[in-house]
């Protein structure tokens, strides 16, 4: 399956939401996108976002300090 | 939860995440309006970074967006924009001044509520909420500042204050009945007790606390790091790492060609570690401590000073000489064996 990458490592809340909300917004219902993050803010915000616009993580976990979300965009 | 009712009016709620301007959304949202959020990110926000940084702040509540946090709750859509960049001008000359400190709370409203009328015509929205109360704020909030913001904005009689509304003149949604006057509120002043009552009454219990936490601007240490960063840079230029790096460390200015930034705990420690390629770093190489970061050109004077600074704040029962490594940004690196200085060698009015 194609996933679309966006690295946020590094940035903090609310930078990853704004950067996933703008990223979704030009991707079709379907497709997926893959996230990584550092900001433990994320585990929050990003499933609060998703929930928000009906976007589904389909995947979510974390290595080290790295967090992964595999979220796939929804009807919104 | 988002289905629109076809000819039901629209508007958009400014969300900042406090409690004002979530009871104001929900005042309209019980008339029947579709409402969305809108959170603008200037970058001056400082519950959002701070928490996710500092280890000590507030363990017991959630590290969460509290803008995200107040949408959700009401069952509304939020949609947060990035101004940064767009904001500096707002900043650097404020056509309203500032308030007590580098707070430009008038034209910093006018700005939001600008750019939330911009986006309601580009949305096909009616009008615009905010949680602006009469008389809460010094400044901004002052009953004869508010036709100011409305004129200036160009949002005019589409912007509801639905908390004071019935102390100002009906705006358009009111005299065209999209919403109840009588249903509005008629809430002055600095006081809590009527909010805090309707939050209790709604079930909101874990709301972020009220007025005035949010801006780092209205903050006096704050302003006056960003204004010691402006006089020394000889500009007013900032970037998102600057505003973010202020809210981070002790910050000490010894003399006037260098600043010193040292962590306060772990979390500030591994945050700082990431601005290594962008600044001069120092660290303990034989003790627990601190990380300190340099901005400016020092001599190789400026540096045994820095890493006896440094050294000050190790965590070892006082050895008589410490090993602090200093890395460039570049990425070489030099050891130096001082003693540390004592605490009354750090002199208070180096503290910005």
């Amino acid at each position: 399956m194609h996933q679309a990458l966006l690295d946020l490592q590094g940035l903090l809340c609310p930078l990853p939401v704004i950067r996933v909300q703008n990223k979704i917004s030009t991707m079709m219902p379907g497709e997926v996108l893959k996230v990584l993050c550092t900001d433990p803010g994320t585990t929050v915000d990003i499933p609060c976002w998703c929930r928000m616009n009906k976007h589904h993580i389909i995947e979510q976990s974390t290595t080290n300090t790295t967090i992964t979300f595999i979220i796939e965009v929804g009807e919104s | 939860m988002f289905m629109l009712v076809p000819n039901k009016r629209k508007a958009v709620a400014l969300i900042s995440g406090g409690l004002d301007s979530m009871l104001a959304a929900k005042l309209i949202l019980d008339q029947g309006v579709h409402v969305e959020g809108l959170n603008f990110y200037t970058g001056f926000c400082h519950s959002g970074h701070t928490s996710a940084i500092r280890n000590t702040v507030a363990k017991s509540r959630p590290k969460r967006n509290d803008a995200l946090w107040v949408a959700e709750t009401l069952g509304i859509r939020l949609h947060i924009i990035d101004v940064i960049e767009e904001y500096k001008s707002v900043l650097t000359n404020p056509q309203h001044g500032f308030g007590s400190t580098l707070n430009p709370c008038l034209d910093c409203k006018i700005f939001m509520v600008k750019k939330a009328f911009e986006w309601m015509q580009n949305h096909e929205f009616d009008f615009i909420i905010t949680g602006e109360v009469i008389g809460q704020r010094p400044n901004s909030q002052l009953k004869k500042k508010l036709p100011i913001v409305a004129n200036h904005s160009g949002a005019g009689d589409r912007l509801l204050r639905p908390l004071s509304a019935k102390h100002l003149s009906p705006t358009l949604p009111e005299r065209e009945n999209w919403v109840d006057r009588n249903r509005l509120l008629d809430i002055t002043g600095r006081g809590r007790k009527i909010q805090m009552e309707m939050a209790a009454s709604y079930g909101y219990t874990d709301y972020a606390q009220p007025a005035g936490g949010c801006c780092v601007l209205t903050d006096e240490a704050y302003s006056r790091k960003l204004a010691d960063l402006w006089e020394f840079r000889g500009s007013k230029n900032y970037d998102l790492d600057d505003i973010i790096l202020l809210k981070i460390g002790r910050h000490l200015r010894p003399m006037e060609h260098f600043k010193m930034i040292i962590s306060r705990d772990e979390g500030e420690t591994n945050f700082l570690q990431g601005y290594k390629k962008r600044y001069t770093s120092l660290e303990l190489v034989d003790a627990i401590g601190p990380i300190m970061l340099v901005d400016g050109d020092l001599t190789q004077e400026d540096y045994s000073f820095a890493a006896k600074v440094l050294a000050r704040y190790a965590k070892q029962t006082s050895p008589s000489e410490i090993t602090v490594r200093i890395t460039s940004s570049e990425g070489s690196t030099k050891d130096l064996r001082v003693i540390p200085f004592t605490s009354d060698e750090i002199s208070k009015q180096w503290y910005i």
